[in-house]
């Protein structure tokens, strides 16, 4: 049984290692300054930077509109809301929408988000359409963190004759920081991960967005595009690197700054 | 009754508790008097911890509950009131097991004074060293004030539940079991301080400690399936119970 278990673990990091070194050694070589910094050249060689800028915003733009509604459900629906059919039915539904398929959700942005409200392909249709897609995953976590803040610091904060709010964010969310976070850092993921949802409504434009109403490309799509259009690993694992760059920073910085938000609690 | 009595500050009268259909506490009524420790003792589920958080409106939290009756403190009753926060502050609670915040001990202790508006340092300070000082924890703290609070023995975590606590100048405080997690030395302490408190607080505890009970407090209430069997001055109740329910659960023989 032991051995079991040592082999279905060594099996697991073995295969991240052997993706991640196949990846490093594929696009490593291709990586430099004016690789992640040039303007993109769509007669070959050139750099990602409009892809960067591009994935960046879209990360910003869905986490910004995404976590705080996402927290405020959250916090209704565990702290407020009288528990009972409607709660439940609430809860049943952001469950489901968990597990659509992003297509979907590609879909449905392309004809409410590009069509509908006349926002065109563009960073913001796809971010819109992004923040659909994690505001299921930001509220069940926040609510996962919610529950598991003890009753004993609720009873004790009321006790002192503070408010249900005063409790709420002087000691509810900060122990629930963590939880909320992590919730957060896999939302980025999902975004960052993102392909078929944005292709549909951010479209393809390889150039330097204006703005976010233009029409652009994130290095998931890019790496897609490079792969299936020009058949070129080589550049597909370069960008893979830089994903996973973005990816180690964002979650870094993500623990960061719980870590200061939690001064006291070691 | 034998001893002199004092002012009372809390008046229960007739209290009924429901859990829903089901009904905790029977017509509970009792004075509970002014800088005295009131003991509530009694089997297990017997609604102590029930009849204390009636006293701060603890209860309240809980869905379904059903009260009936009058608790007056100071001619103000509390359940016809709506003011919630201000009785709170009014009627503190010290929990079983330690409760502190994920926070440095000082803003432990600050929490319910900066709740009420408090900003100034200096006066928070003072609050706190004061505090610190009346739950005689202070001299172990002083130089750890800014650390966090879970990183104190379990002893010390429950005498800085007790200042913050006494931070907010409450006139009474109410404690369900606050020695029932503390080893033997702790609890010596928290006793200890007990006897101390009482000069400026009306204090009223639950204990399933026996000698506890007789060591600490003024008066003992015996509570049976929600009932108050005897109410009366502790050194009557141990070694002169009127009730034989109060006799077999005093020497030990059922509870
Ligand atoms: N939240 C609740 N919902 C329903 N019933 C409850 C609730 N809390 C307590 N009760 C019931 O009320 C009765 C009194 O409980 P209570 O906790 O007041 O007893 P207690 O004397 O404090 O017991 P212990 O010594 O074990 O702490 C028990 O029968 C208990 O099951
Ligand atoms: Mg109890």
């Amino acid at each position: 049984m032991r051995g079991l278990l040592w082999f279905s673990a060594f099996i697991t990091v073995a295969i991240l290692v052997l993706i991640v070194g196949y990846i490093f050694y594929k696009g490593f070589p291709l990586i430099n300054f004016e690789f992640i910094f040039g303007d993109y050249s769509p007669t070959g060689g050139g750099g990602i930077w409009p892809m960067i800028v591009t994935t960046v915003y879209t990360i910003v733009i869905s986490l910004v509109i995404a976590t705080p509604i996402g927290i405020l459900a959250a916090v209704y629906l565990q702290e407020y809301a009288k528990q009972g059919r409607l709660v439940r039915t609430i809860r049943f539904a952001t469950e489901s929408l968990t597990g659509i398929p992003s297509i979907i959700y590609g879909l449905f942005g392309a004809v409410f988000f590009v069509t509908t409200l006349k926002l065109g392909m563009s960073i913001i249709a796809a971010s819109l359409t992004l923040t659909i897609i994690v505001l299921p995953v930001v509220i069940r976590t926040t609510e996962e963190a919610l529950k598991t803040v003890p009753k004993a610091y609720r009873e004790g904060s009321l006790a002192l004759g503070t408010t249900k709010l005063q409790t709420l964010i002087k000691v509810i969310l900060p122990s629930s920081m963590p939880g909320i976070l992590s919730g957060i850092i896999l939302s980025m993921g999902r975004i960052i991960g993102e392909s078929a949802a944005i292709f549909l409504t951010a479209g393809t434009v390889a150039a330097m967005p204006a703005s976010i109403f233009s029409s652009a490309r994130t290095l998931t799509v890019h790496s897609y595009l490079v792969t299936q259009e020009a058949g070129d690993i080589q550049l597909a694992a370069a960008i893979g690197i830089v994903l996973i760059i973005i990816i180690l920073i964002l979650n870094f910085s993500a623990t960061f700054i719980s870590k200061k938000l939690n001064k006291a609690d070691y | 009754m034998k001893q002199s009595e004092g002012t009372t500050k809390i008046s229960v009268k007739d209290l009924d508790l429901f859990y829903g259909d089901k009904q905790a506490l029977f017509n509970v009524s009792l004075d509970i008097q002014e800088k005295k420790v009131t003991a509530l003792i009694g089997p297990s589920g017997c609604g102590k911890s029930t009849f204390l958080r009636t006293l701060n409106r603890m209860n309240d939290l809980i869905d379904g509950v059903k009260i009936n009756g009058d608790i007056v403190i100071e001619n103000e009753d509390i359940y016809k009131s709506n003011d919630v926060i201000k009785l709170r502050t009014k009627v503190g609670m010290v929990f079983q097991k330690p409760n502190l915040f994920p926070m440095s001990i000082y803003d432990n202790v600050a929490y319910g004074p900066r709740a009420q508006g408090i900003k100034s340092r200096k006066e928070l300070n003072k609050i706190v060293e004061e505090s610190l000082r009346g739950a005689a924890i202070w001299d172990e703290v002083k130089d750890r004030l800014k650390s966090s609070a879970l990183g104190l023995s379990g002893g010390q975590q429950q005498r800085v539940c007790i200042a913050r606590a006494i931070a907010m100048k409450p006139e009474v405080i109410l404690m369900d079991e606050p020695t029932s997690a503390l080893d033997p030395i702790s609890t010596l302490k928290v006793e200890e301080l007990i006897a101390q408190l009482k000069k400026d607080y009306t204090i009223v505890i639950v204990t399933h400690n026996m000698q506890q009970a007789a060591r600490v407090s003024d008066k003992t209430a015996f509570f049976l399936s929600g009932e108050i069997i005897e109410y009366d001055v502790t050194n009557s109740v141990f070694s002169n119970p009127k009730d034989q329910r109060t006799e077999d659960y005093v020497t030990g023989r059922f509870g």
